[in-house]
C-alpha cells in the first residue's frame, strides 16, 4: 500500500544526490572489550536521504549506528576503529573532539529520554544552552521551529512550561526529536525510535522521518522491516556483525542479491 | 500535519541558525573543555585528599602501635600513671565481654525483628512504625545512648557495670542488624517461599529452614559489620562501664574497654601513655580486622563445602 | 519464576528431616516481640532523656537554650546550652562545607569518570574508611593531623588575613573549632560519598546518553542529566552525614579544645569551642550535683531533637528518590 506510492520520489532523490556522500563509513570495527561486534563495515550514505539498518537482534546495527557519533565508546570497555567521514572530516581523527561531532550528528534513542526535571521548553533548548547560546530570542525561535519540525508545536505550544514527562510516550519521543533538531544537525541517527511506542505514535514518527529528510540526512535502525520499507531510501542488512548487503530499499526488498538477505526479508529467520 | 508547508518556508533561516550555532560552539567549546578538565582534576584531587588520611592513619597506627606492643602490654593491667609499665589486658578482656554480651542481645533480636519486617508483617501502620522507629534508632547519637544506659541501668543497679555497657551497645547494634536482615531476606527469590508453601510446610518452617539459611551469609556479614561498629564506640561506654584498671569482676561491676582506654591514655600528659594509646588502637583495629577476616574465611569454607 | 538451584532444593528437603514441630504461633509471637522490643528501646530513650532533663528545665526554664553561663558551684548554679548549640552547629557547618563538595566529587569520580578497574577498589577504600572507629580518627587527629591543620592551613590563613579580618584573628593552636570541623569532614566524607555513589547509580544511562548526544562534555552531562535526576537523594545523603557530624562525640572532644561557659562562644574560626556532645562526654562522670547531671542530660535532649529532625528529613529524601526510580523502572 504505502510502499508503492513514494518509490518514484525516492528514485528521483537517489539520482539528484547520486554523487554526494554525506557519511562515508570505511572499515569500521566496533569492539566490546576483545569481542568484535561489527566487522569491517564499508558503507556510503547520501545526503538528505533515509538509510535504514536492518537485521536480527544482535547483528550489530545499533552498535554501528552508535559508532557514527562516537557514542559507542561511551560504553565501558567499548571502542571502535576505522574511519567515519562526515562532510570530508574523519570523526575518528585524533584531533577531533567528540563534543564537536555530536552537535552536527544528532541522535534519537529507543526509549524516549527527555530530561525529567526540565520543562518542555528547557528540554528542547537544553543543547543550545549547553553549547553556550545565550541569546534568548534566538533560543525561543529555534525551540519553536524545532517543535514545529517535530510536529509537536500545536500540541504543546500552550504548555511549554510543563515538565517534559507530562507528555505521552509518542509525544515524548517527538520532544526528543525536537531536542535533537534544535542543534541543527546535518545527520540524525535514530535507534529504533518507535520500538516503545503504540501504532499511532509510531506512524507519526514515520511520517516525520519522511518529511525531515528534506533537511537532514537520516540513518535509522529498525527491527521492523515494514517500517524500513515505508520510510527509507536505502537499506543496509546486517547479520552477526557483518554488513551483508546494501542498496536502494526497493532493490533490497524486491530483488535482494544475497540469499541471506532474501531469507531474512521473507521472514525465514530473525 | 503542518510540517510540510512550514519546513520549506523555514529552510532559509534554518541554515542561518546552523551557522550561528556552529559559531557559538566554536567560540565556547575550548572554555567548556577546559572546565571539564578542571572538574575532572578536582575530582581526582578530592579522591587523593580522601585517601591520604586513610594511609596516614594506617601508617601512624602501625608505626607507633607496633613499638608499644609486648607480652607485658597484652597480658598485664596498667601500671601506675605515667610509668610506662603494665599493659592493657583488662581493656582487651572488657571489650570482648561487653561487645560479646551486646551481640548476644542484639543479634537474635535484630534478626527476629528483621524477619518480622520481611516475612510476617502485613502492610499497615504498625510495620511503618517499626521501620520508622528503626530508622530513628539508627540515627541516634551514641552519647545519647550512653545517657540512656546511665539513667536506666547504672542508676537502677547503683553501679557502673558491664550490663549497662552491653545494653547500651546493643541499642546501637539492633537497628543495623534489623535493616541488613530485612534487606537480605527481601532478595531471597519469592519462588522459594512459594515452593515451600506449596508443599504444605508451615510458614515458620519455611522461614527458619529455607529462607533464613539461603540468606545466611548476608545476615552474618551484617552482624559482623554491626559488631565492628560497636567495638569502636567510645562515648556510651564513658557513662556506663566507667573504665577501670582492673580485670572483669562481675556483670554488675565496672570494666575497661579498648576505645575508652585509648581516650583516657590520649588525654594523659605522658609520652608513654600516648605510646600505649597507639598500641591499643592497633590492637582494636586488628581485632576488628580479625573478626571480618574470620567471617570471610568461614563463609568461603562453607561455600566450598557446598560445591563439593 | 526463578528455578530453584541445588542449594535451595537441599534446604527444602531438610524440612522433612526436622522432627521437632514448632508452632507458628510461638514463632510469630517471637518475631513480633522482637519488633516490639525495638519500639520499646525508642521509648526508653525518649523517656530516659525526658525524665533526666526535667530538673534543669524546671530550674532554668527556656533560658536554658539561650544562656551562656555554665556554673556548677553549689548555691550559684547556672546552666545554659547556647554556646554548645553554636559550637555544634558551627563545627558541623564547617564539616559540611568541606565534606559535601569533596564527597560529591569522589562519588562523581567513582560513578561517572573512573573505569571500573579503578572505581571498584576506590569504592572499597571508601567503605574501609567508613569502618574506621571514630576514636582512631580522634587519636590520629590529636597527635598527627592537628599539626598539619595548624601549620598548613591555619597559620597561612592567620598570617594572610588575621590582621584585618576578625574571622581569622586568633593565633591558631590546632585544637579548635576549625580543626574539629575538618576532622569531622574527613569522618563523614566516606559516609556521604558512598551513599551518593549508590544514589547516582540509579540514574539510567539513557539520561547520560541524551546529554552526550547533544554534545555535552562529561561534566556537563553530570550537571545536566545526573545531578538534577537524583538531587533529593544527594541532599538526603548529605543530611545523613550532617546527622553523624552533629552527633559525633569522642572525635570532637579530642580536638575542639573543650572550653566552657561564655568563652565557649566562638568569636573567630580558630576559637576553642565545645559541642553539646563533647561537653556531655567531658563532664558526665564528674557531675557535682543532680542539677548538673540534669543539665548535661538536657544537652543530650537538644542533641537528640536536632539529629532526629535531620535524620528523618534525610531518610525521607533518600527513600523518596529510590522509590521513585524503582517505580519508573517497573513501568
Amino acid at each position: 500500500m504505502a510502499i508503492e506510492e513514494p518509490i518514484e520520489d525516492k528514485e528521483e532523490a537517489v539520482q539528484q544526490t547520486a554523487e554526494r556522500y554525506k557519511v562515508r563509513i570505511e572499515k569500521v570495527n566496533g569492539w566490546y572489550g576483545s569481542k568484535r561486534a561489527i566487522r569491517d563495515v564499508n558503507l556510503n550514505v547520501k545526503e538528505k536521504t533515509v538509510t535504514a539498518f536492518i537485521g536480527p537482534s544482535g547483528c550489530g546495527k545499533t552498535t554501528l549506528l552508535r559508532c557514527l557519533n562516537r557514542m559507542h565508546e561511551m560504553t565501558p570497555g567499548a571502542h571502535a576503529d576505522g574511519r567515519v567521514v562526515v562532510d570530508g572530516i574523519d570523526i575518528y581523527d585524533k584531533s577531533i573532539d567528540p563534543v564537536i561531532i555530536r552537535r552536527r550528528i544528532g541522535m534519537v534513542f529507543q526509549k524516549p529520554n527527555p530530561f525529567p526535571t526540565m520543562s518542555i521548553f528547557d528540554n528542547v533548548s537544553a543543547g543550545l544552552r549547553l553549547n553556550g547560546m545565550n541569546n534568548k530570542t534566538i533560543i525561543r525561535e529555534i525551540v519553536e521551529e524545532s517543535l514545529r519540525n517535530a510536529a509537536l508545536w500545536d500540541e504543546v505550544k500552550n504548555d511549554l512550561d510543563n515538565p517534559g514527562m507530562s507528555l505521552s510516550g509518542g509525544q515524548q519521543q517527538r520532544l526528543c526529536i525536537a531536542r535533537a533538531l534544535a542543534m541543527q544537525p546535518e545527520v540524525l541517527l535514530m535507534d529504533e525510535p518507535t520500538s516503545s511506542l503504540d501504532p499511532i505514535g509510531s506512524s507519526k514518527i514515520e511520517e516525520l522521518v519522511r518529511v525531515l529528510k528534506d533537511n537532514v540526512t537520516i540513518i535509522i535502525v529498525t527491527h521492523n522491516m515494514q517500517q524500513a520499507a515505508r520510510v527509507s531510501d536505502f537499506t543496509a542488512f546486517m547479520y552477526l556483525g557483518d554488513l551483508i548487503e546494501y542498496g536502494s530499499t526497493n532493490q533490497i526488498f524486491m530483488n535482494p542479491e544475497k540469499e541471506l538477505t532474501e531469507r531474512y526479508i521473507s521472514g525465514k529467520f530473525g | 500535519m503542518t510540517v510540510d508547508s512550514n519546513s520549506n518556508s523555514n529552510s532559509k533561516p534554518k541554515q542561518n541558525y546552523r551557522d550561528i550555532l556552529q559559531e557559538t560552539v566554536n567560540k565556547k567549546y575550548r572554555k567548556r573543555l577546559l572546565l571539564n578538565r578542571l572538574v575532572t582534576i578536582f575530582t581526582i584531587v578530592c579522591v587523593i585528599a580522601a585517601v591520604v588520611p586513610l594511609v596516614s592513619i594506617l601508617l601512624e597506627v602501625v608505626k607507633n602501635g607496633a613499638s608499644a606492643i609486648s607480652i607485658e602490654f597484652l597480658t598485664q593491667p596498667p601500671g601506675s600513671m605515667g610509668s610506662g609499665t603494665g599493659g592493657i589486658a583488662p581493656a582487651i578482656q572488657g571489650t570482648i565481654i561487653v561487645v560479646g554480651i551486646a551481640s548476644l542481645i542484639a543479634a537474635p533480636i535484630g534478626v527476629l525483628a528483621g524477619i518480622y519486617l520481611s516475612e510476617f508483617a502485613k502492610k499497615g501502620e504498625f510495620v511503618e512504625i517499626v521501620r520508622f522507629f528503626n530508622d530513628v534508632l539508627t540515627g541516634l547519637p551514641s552519647i545519647v545512648i550512653g545517657i540512656v544506659g546511665y539513667t536506666a541501668i547504672v542508676l537502677s543497679i547503683g553501679s557502673f557495670s558491664v550490663l549497662a555497657g552491653s545494653v547500651s551497645l546493643s541499642i546501637i547494634m539492633i537497628p543495623i542488624v534489623v535493616r541488613v536482615t530485612e534487606e537480605t531476606l527481601k532478595v531471597v527469590p519469592y519462588s522459594l517461599r512459594e515452593a515451600g508453601h506449596s508443599l504444605g510446610i508451615s510458614k515458620t518452617k519455611v522461614t527458619l529452614f529455607v529462607i533464613l539459611p539461603s540468606a545466611k551469609n548476608g545476615i552474618l556479614t551484617g552482624i559482623v559489620i554491626a559488631i565492628s561498629r560497636i567495638a569502636g564506640e567510645t562515648a556510651p561506654l564513658i557513662m556506663t562501664i566507667l573504665g577501670t584498671s582492673l580485670f572483669f569482676t562481675g556483670i554488675t561491676g565496672p570494666v575497661d574497654a579498648l576505645p575508652l582506654r585509648i581516650w583516657r591514655l590520649a588525654s594523659q600528659p605522658y609520652e608513654s601513655a600516648h605510646a600505649f594509646g597507639w598500641g591499643s588502637a592497633l590492637i582494636l583495629i586488628l581485632m576488628i580486622l580479625a573478626l571480618s577476616m574470620g567471617l570471610r574465611f568461614l563463609a568461603q569454607r562453607r561455600s566450598l563445602k557446598a560445591v563439593k | 519464576m526463578t528455578a530453584l538451584d541445588s542449594k535451595h532444593r537441599r534446604y527444602l528437603s531438610a524440612l522433612f528431616v526436622v522432627r521437632n514441630k514448632r508452632h507458628d504461633k510461638l514463632f510469630s509471637g517471637l518475631v513480633v516481640g522482637a519488633a516490639v522490643y525495638t519500639l520499646l528501646m525508642v521509648g526508653l530513650v525518649a523517656f530516659s532523656v525526658a525524665k533526666g532533663s526535667v530538673d534543669i528545665f524546671s530550674y532554668e526554664g527556656v533560658q536554658f537554650f539561650y544562656q551562656s553561663d555554665w556554673n556548677a558551684v553549689e548555691g550559684r548554679e547556672s546552666f545554659g546550652a547556647y554556646p554548645y548549640i553554636i559550637g555544634t552547629l558551627l563545627s558541623s557547618a564547617i564539616a559540611m562545607a568541606i565534606g559535601v563538595p569533596i564527597s560529591l566529587a569522589i562519588a562523581m569520580f567513582i560513578s561517572e569518570i573512573a573505569p571500573p578497574r579503578i572505581g571498584t577498589p576506590l569504592s572499597f577504600i571508601t567503605e574501609l574508611l567508613a569502618a574506621v572507629p571514630s576514636i582512631i580518627y580522634g587519636l590520629w587527629a590529636l597527635f598527627v593531623f592537628r599539626f598539619w591543620v595548624r601549620d598548613l592551613i591555619e597559620m597561612p590563613l592567620y598570617n594572610a588575613f588575621g590582621g584585618y579580618i576578625p574571622f581569622f584573628a586568633k593565633t591558631p593552636f590546632g585544637l579548635d573549632i576549625f580543626t574539629a570541623g575538618i576532622v569531622l569532614a574527613i569522618m563523614i566524607i566516606p559516609i556521604i560519598s558512598s551513599i551518593c555513589r549508590e544514589v547516582m547509580r540509579v540514574v539510567p544511562d539513557s539520561q547520560r546518553e541524551a546529554a552526550y548526544s547533544l554534545g555535552a562534555t562529561r561534566w556537563e552531562t553530570v550537571r545536566m542529566a545526573v545531578f538534577p535526576y537524583v538531587k533529593s537523594g544527594l541532599v538526603g545523603a548529605s543530611m545523613l552525614g550532617l546527622g553523624r557530624a552533629v552527633g559525633e562525640t569522642i572525635l570532637v572532644t579530642m580536638v575542639i579544645g573543650n572550653v566552657i561557659g561564655p568563652s565557649a562562644i566562638p568569636t573567630t574560626l580558630f576559637s576553642q569551642g565545645q559541642t553539646l556532645s563533647s561537653l556531655v562526654a567531658n563532664e558526665f562522670n564528674e557531675a557535682s550535683s543532680e542539677l548538673h547531671l540534669s543539665a548535661l542530660i538536657a544537652l543530650g535532649a537538644i542533641l537528640l531533637a536536632l539529629t532526629m529532625g535531620i535524620n528523618i528529613a534525610a531518610r525521607f529524601l533518600v527513600k523518596k528518590k529510590i522509590k521513585a526510580s524503582s517505580g519508573a523502572k517497573s513501568q
